[in-house]
């Protein structure tokens, strides 16, 4: 069975009396450090006593609120065409697959600001599609929430895909197989076989792409602006807030980190254990 | 429910309206299957061969889940060429059973029904029903891990007949089962299949499981049918190599002239049979009977010098691997053969009588 979670490893016995050179001990503790010390300075700098009255501050809520419907909604329209596309990519031969796989990576390693750039070029007023946009049916948008939510889809969606088509291609297709000889068509294959036996990789797949949407900073801050309450997200904020106010920046900070250690809460099924 | 007709069973019938007519030719890089098939309905046809012969592929392509290079496929009359794989009236029992691992056993016998147009309650009705056929009524809410192997076995067959298909498809059927349960679980499949009213095609590498479980062998190595007929027409005639070791029988190739098979291997085999021209010549390795001295009084008339090339406990028999003027296996009860005192590379006689020769055209 080719779908299961990873079950618990046991712990492998180490090899004895071979101790850590201390040529990798020291610069693996250095990292170690490296990664460990911004985040401590973001707990001892935190203003724990006005933390309260920071984060209800309306002007938070806005953000967090914002932040998280756009994330949410650049997961949810990730997933609807993000699956398909892996199914595409896994379970069909077409000339140029590989380009095209390739080209779905590309927004993993483009800088977000590229991005935006280039959503503008696409989308935006003038844009090769977005002009047509405006013209026809008047639809504009660059500086909109809905331009927040395509930024973010557009950089998030590359980990749905690659993650999906990953657990896509570790499952059998056999099951679809099986599925087609009972007289299942090849959606309802997918839909009541496929689908099913690859939710688990679905659900990592929507996490991580969602956790990538809520943190995107450069695309959004390009094609959509910095308005409060309409387009400025929680990084936007910690951003401006971190010139004017710091203590608010700091608060606003907690709060993603809050947020990022629930993700990762989330998939240590998955990742923690997967070494 | 037409019964099976054991007169016709060794032949191969034509199929005029019912049943199976088909060639299958597919390529696959160097590989080339290219098998005729036809059967009535009723018929079990087993393909057998060794693995890689090209027997899953003839049941994929009869699935419609490998293409057909060249050839037909006509089911009851019906170009099943013209028809999508989820189209066919085609069932399948795969290897290692595919049961959909999300659903439970019902609802994986119910999923042919539903995709065939059944409403949920109906399809579930009816896939209840066949799991009671199965004695698996109290398993219908279990998921597949939690089925034994004979369980999910016969959960796959359920699964497979719930869409009444007029051509059941089974692939190595008892391959993944334990050797205990395999024994119960042949004996029911063998009833199944008896009772299943259109053509089923098995494909085995166990010969035992296709003389047990089909009324027509048809054997296929390297793509190409070597032999069809009976399990008893088989078991008796061998061919080839592979299934005179497979029935456990000596088998040698030849030219007959009256009594005697001159051998491509060098002697010739007294027989009683009288035939001229190219020939098989055949016997069981328990018709054969060593001895340290050349047998004087012997009333065996086939007569050869041999060397001990392997021995191996077989049961309670031990099997002599011979070679010399003819590389033969012999069996020995234990005691005949410590009273021989056999080992490695030692000269022995071995005798065999015309009458437990069988020889019949090549």
């Amino acid at each position: 069975m080719s779908i299961r979670r990873a079950t618990p490893r046991k712990t492998r016995p180490r090899a004895p009396g071979r101790g850590v050179p201390p040529a990798l001990l020291l610069p693996a503790l250095l990292g170690l450090a490296f990664l460990l010390v911004p985040l401590l300075a973001l707990l001892l700098r935190a203003p724990w006593r006005s933390l309260p009255e920071q984060l209800t501050s309306p002007q938070v809520w806005e953000a967090l609120r914002l932040s998280l419907v756009c994330a949410t909604t650049a997961t949810a329209l990730s997933l609807v065409v993000g699956v398909p596309l892996a199914w595409l990519l896994a379970r069909t031969d077409f000339p140029g697959r590989g380009l095209v796989r390739a080209l779905v990576t590309l927004p993993l390693v483009l800088p977000p600001v590229v991005g935006g750039v280039a959503l503008l070029l696409a989308l935006g007023r003038n844009g090769v599609v977005g002009q047509w946009l405006d013209a026809w049916f008047g639809i504009t948008l660059p500086f909109t929430t809905t331009g927040v939510v395509l930024a973010e889809t557009f950089v998030a969606m590359p980990f749905l895909v690659i993650s999906v088509e990953g657990t896509l291609r570790a499952a059998d297709p056999r099951y679809e197989e099986a599925a087609t000889t009972l007289g299942a068509s090849r959606f309802t294959a997918f839909r009541r076989v496929t689908l099913p036996l690859i939710a688990p990789g679905v659900a990592a797949g929507a996490v991580l792409a969602w956790a990538r949407a809520l943190g995107e900073f450069g695309a959004t801050i390009t094609f959509a602006g910095n308005f409060p309450g309409r387009t400025q997200t929680m990084p936007l904020a910690v951003y401006l807030a971190l010139q004017s106010d710091p203590a608010a920046a700091i608060a606003l900070s907690l709060v993603l980190l809050a947020v990022s250690i629930a993700v990762l809460a989330g998939l240590r099924d998955r990742w923690m254990r997967a070494v | 429910m037409p019964t099976r007709n054991p007169e016709n069973a060794g032949a191969a019938p034509v199929a005029s309206d019912g049943g199976l007519d088909a060639r299958l030719v597919v390529d696959r890089g160097s590989f080339r299957l290219d098998l005729a098939l036809t059967a009535a309905p009723g018929d079990v046809v087993a393909l057998l061969g060794p693995n890689g012969a090209g027997k899953t592929t003839a049941l994929r392509a009869l699935a419609g889940l490998a293409p057909l290079t060249e050839g037909h496929l006509r089911l009851d009359g019906a170009d099943l060429r013209r028809t999508a794989p989820e189209a066919r009236p085609v069932g399948v029992v795969f290897q290692d059973y595919l049961l959909f691992p999300h659903l439970t056993a019902l609802d994986n016998v119910a999923f042919g029904p539903r995709c065939r147009g059944a409403g949920k309650a109906e399809a579930r009705a009816r896939a209840a029903g066949w799991l009671d056929r199965m004695g698996l009524a109290e398993h219908a809410g279990s998921k597949p891990r939690h089925l034994s192997g004979g369980q999910a076995q016969r959960v796959a067959l359920a699964r497979a007949l719930a869409t009444h298909p007029r051509l059941l498809l089974l692939d190595e059927p008892l391959a993944a089962l334990d050797a205990r349960t395999r024994l119960e679980v042949r004996a029911q499949l063998r009833r199944h299949l008896a009772a299943f009213e259109a053509v089923a095609v098995l494909v085995t590498h166990d010969p035992l499981d296709a003389m047990v479980l089909a009324d027509r062998l048809m054997v296929v190595e390297q793509g190409r049918l070597v032999q069809q007929g009976s399990p008893s027409d088989i078991a008796r005639h061998p061919r080839t190599e592979y299934i005179a070791q497979l029935v456990g029988l000596n088998l040698y190739r030849g030219r007959a002239d009256g009594h005697t098979v001159r051998l491509d291997a060098g002697p010739a085999v007294h027989t009683t049979e009288d035939l001229s021209g190219p020939a098989f010549v055949a016997f069981a390795p328990g018709a054969v009977t060593l001895h340290r001295e050349r047998p004087t009084g012997s009333s065996a008339r086939n007569l050869w010098r041999c060397s001990v090339a392997g021995l191996e406990s077989h049961g309670d028999q031990i099997r002599v691997e011979l070679t010399g003027e003819l590389p033969l296996t012999a069996d020995l009860t234990t005691a005949a053969a410590a009273d021989l005192d056999l080992h490695q590379g030692m000269t022995v006689w071995a005798a065999l009588k015309a009458t437990q020769t069988h020889a019949y055209p090549a």
